[in-house]
């Protein structure tokens, strides 16, 4: 539908995947009552496809979507040691529920091989307990919810997993009462809605990080799913984040520490919830309530889009997918003797070209996201050079640093140490090479945005 | 826009304007919600867009310059903005009034009233083209016979041509539409939503067309619909705004309302949304369609005949489903250019305001 002459613009299979389900689907419309695939057992109804997957089938395709990025992108090796994170959702059950499979195969295989030479890679799980921003949940309900999780991680099957807890406020490094007062100074001295949303975002992924590198971990696994990132694309479009989008879609982003992986970036959220439902999977959900501001009103708008249309959110993520990425969209050791020959040459099909992406030095020490060379501009020609402020994306300055000078300082004293570092990094080191690469731009510093 | 309108307390005297702290403030500034006075606002808004003329160098001095006018808020603020700005800062531009006449009775006749009453209010001359001139037919004679299913697809099509026949007849050196920054954000998303990456990365482009006859620019790129309105209203211009009688409504898709909403949250959204739609990166590896010119009409077309000679030639033989849809065959039934044709079919329909939005 989305794909009428008048809009198609791509001639090289742009709509391949969706066709080949609806070409079977019309030959096969006057026997609704079998699986499309097996042609053998009865379909589910109320998953996306409108029931024309069997239970089986309907797992194994979804199976098949996490493989394949899996496999593709290089997300996993043997000798790796993963870190799920797991907030209680479905999405983080699922991605949870197939890494546990994979590595359960792993397993098998290394049991049944003679010289045991491929080793099964490590999994652990991490939850990060937010209840210092929420702060209107019980302390009961979060204790509860953690005990649920520690009981779903426990009965799976082995190897077994381990589990971390973490506060959200432990990115500040102290014990946790004066970290749970510095979050909430912190967080209270952003005024806007959706800047303090997306500043607990920031703070959840530091956080992520610490976990993973403190215990070492060399992938970070997130849930993602194909409706989150569409709501992402819709949001970061609309908080004037395009030039850095791309590089959050992709199925890789190794600009942290610890290489962030989306094995679900292709699966649908209300898929995601069928299989939880199908299986029998266990969810914790909290009641944090709705998001608010930006990000609410598009989520909104989204979920009303997909209702619409069922495929508008694949598209939104395909049209993002299109932009140029960054040179870290994807796993760093491709070369490495330690990877595969088969995922190589899987790779060379599937990832992008290098000479393609973006190369990009410059990350805003708040988000962290890529820096433009028209943000580098307009920063350098900012008249009070304070550390934080300047190298900031514009984004970020607008929704999450306090407008009046005094306030500032304030809120950097309440920033949590590593992106203080980060901020004190970016104006340094390679901020000034960037600064001598624009060089000849910086004479015009008519940059009035409005 | 009236609840932007500020009620002057009326004990004190109320609040003084922020920009020249002389005047009482009669209006928050949709863009910045700051309270201003009319006098102020006229001023920021004016110079506005003449910063953005004289940083994109959208005119050069003595040039002659076609306002794509409907009649309509934008088109009538736009050939107001650009008299005055081209009086004040010495331009040195011939600016001309151009109207399309789709001949839509109740609709397009009226608002062409108070085009003509333009022309005497700023000085400017109109040069008025007619479908009916153009192609035989009216649009009220191409509803009657395909309905009300695509007439827009003939509407933007003829309407696109038809203003760059005006262009030439006037003989001008570009055309200035009155799109506005609310246009464009909605244009962005939209293409983000369809999976159009190709023209994602023309839609924010403040010049378009370079490689056609006549280059079209949008000066209201960075303006607010909100602020034309209110431009509109504080000086009392003489514009027309009723809709469309065969697509009411075509622009209050669901697009569009998301926009108001994001706007009430967040004025900067709009901005955001086009400094997003700039900053993306895009790999241009599609080919873009050879240009060559209409066999039939002279026409700059990438195929045989121009889209508008397939319609026109689908409604004499009365088969108006031609051209219309995927396989546009007919007369361009040549399969190596039925790839580009798809491509040119979408390319330019920015141009013209967009009927209808996504279909569902």
């Amino acid at each position: 539908m989305a794909c009428n002459s008048s809009t198609c613009q791509s001639n090289s299979g742009c709509y391949k995947r969706e066709e080949e389900p609806i070409s079977s689907k019309s030959s096969d419309s006057n026997q609704q009552s079998v699986c499309v695939k097996c042609k053998v057992n009865e379909p589910v109804s109320g998953t996306s496809d409108d029931g024309r997957f069997c239970r089986e089938c309907f797992r194994s395709n979804l199976y098949g979507k996490f493989k394949l990025s899996v496999t593709s992108n290089a997300m996993i090796t043997p000798s790796d040691n993963l870190l799920v994170a797991f907030s209680g959702g479905s999405s983080s059950r699922v991605v949870l529920q197939f890494v546990h499979e994979m590595q359960q195969r792993a397993q098998k295989n290394f049991d049944a091989s003679k010289d045991r030479s491929l080793p099964v890679f490590g999994v652990g799980v991490t939850f990060i307990d937010e209840s210092a921003y929420h702060q209107s949940i019980p302390s009961c309900e979060i204790d509860k919810a953690i005990e649920e999780i520690r009981s779903i991680i426990s009965n799976l099957a082995p190897p077994a997993k381990q589990l971390h807890v973490v506060p959200i406020e432990s990115v500040f490094s102290l014990d946790s009462l004066d970290g749970r007062e510095r979050l909430k100074t912190l967080v209270d001295s952003v005024s806007d809605a959706t800047g303090k949303e997306d500043l607990l975002l920031y703070l959840r992924m530091l956080a992520l990080q610490k976990v993973a590198s403190e215990n070492g971990y060399n992938r970070l696994v997130l849930g993602l799913c194909t409706s989150r990132i569409a709501c992402h694309v819709i949001t970061a479009t609309v908080k004037g984040q395009g030039y850095s989008l791309p590089a959050d879609v992709q199925y890789v982003d190794a600009r942290w520490e610890i290489p962030v992986v989306l094995p679900l970036r292709d699966c649908l959220a209300l898929e995601l919830n069928m299989l939880c439902h199908l299986d029998g999977l266990k969810t914790v959900e909290f009641s944090n309530g709705p998001c608010s501001g930006i990000n609410g009103l598009v989520s909104s708008f989204v979920k009303l889009l997909q209702e619409e249309n069922p495929s508008r959110e694949c598209t939104i993520v395909r049209t993002a997918g299109k932009l140029t990425p960054f040179h870290f969209n994807r796993i760093p050791e491709l070369n490495d003797s330690n990877v595969p020959l088969a995922t190589r040459r899987r790779q060379k099909r599937f990832n992008l070209n290098p000479s393609e992406s973006i190369s990009s030095e410059s990350f805003c020490p708040l988000c962290f996201s890529p820096l433009s060379k028209s943000d580098l501009l307009s920063l350098s020609s900012c008249q009070n050079y304070d550390i934080l402020d300047a190298a900031c994306c514009s984004s970020c300055r607008f929704q999450i640093f306090p407008k009046d000078p005094s306030s500032m300082e304030h809120f950097l004293s309440v920033l949590p140490q590593p992106l203080l570092a980060r901020a004190k990094n970016c104006s340094n080191g390679n901020h000034s090479s960037l600064r001598k690469q624009i060089q000849d731009c910086l004479l015009s510093e008519s940059e009035d945005e409005t | 826009m009236e609840e932007a309108v500020t009620k002057p307390t009326k004990k004190g005297g109320g609040r003084l304007c922020c920009i020249c702290n002389q005047r009482r403030a009669a209006l928050k500034r949709p863009k910045t919600l700051e309270q201003i006075c009319r006098e102020c606002f006229y001023e920021v808004f004016e110079e506005e867009i003449h910063q953005v003329i004289v940083d994109n160098q959208l005119f050069k001095p003595g040039e002659r310059i076609a306002i794509g006018a409907s009649g309509g808020k934008d088109s009538t603020v736009l050939a107001c903005v650009l008299a005055e700005l081209n009086r004040r800062h010495n331009y040195g531009l011939d600016l001309f009034l151009l109207s399309v006449d789709e001949g839509i009775t109740g609709y397009r006749d009226d608002s062409l009233e108070t085009v003509k009453r333009n022309e005497v209010q700023y000085g400017l001359p109109l040069k008025i083209v007619s479908y009916k001139d153009l192609y035989g037919w009216t649009m009220d004679e191409i509803v009657k016979m395909i309905g009300l299913k695509n007439n827009c697809t003939f509407c933007g099509v003829f309407r696109r041509q038809a203003l760059d026949r005006g262009a030439s007849l006037l003989k001008v050196d570009k055309v200035a539409t009155g799109h506005n920054a609310d246009d464009i954000a909605e244009t962005v998303l939209l293409n983000i939503l369809r999976g159009d990456i190709a023209r994602l990365s023309r839609c924010t482009s403040i010049v378009t067309g370079e490689d056609g006859p006549i280059p079209r620019c949008k000066p209201f790129k960075y303006t607010y619909e909100k602020e034309i309105v209110m431009y509109a209203y504080f000086k009392r211009l003489d514009y027309f705004s009723t809709e469309c009688i065969y697509s009411p409504n075509a622009y209050r898709g669901f697009a569009r309302e998301f926009i108001k909403d994001l706007e009430r949250i967040r004025p900067r959204a709009i901005l955001d949304i086009i400094k997003s739609g700039e900053d993306f990166r895009i790999s241009t590896s599609t080919k873009m369609p050879e240009q060559g010119t209409c066999e039939r009409c002279g026409y700059i077309s990438s195929q045989k005949w121009c889209k508008a000679c397939v319609l026109l030639e689908g409604l004499n033989r009365g088969l108006p489903k031609m051209g219309i849809g995927r396989s546009s065959r007919g007369f361009n039934n040549d399969p190596k250019r039925d790839k580009d044709m798809k491509q040119s079919n979408g390319t330019k329909s920015i141009e013209n305001k967009q009927c209808g939005s996504l279909d569902f």
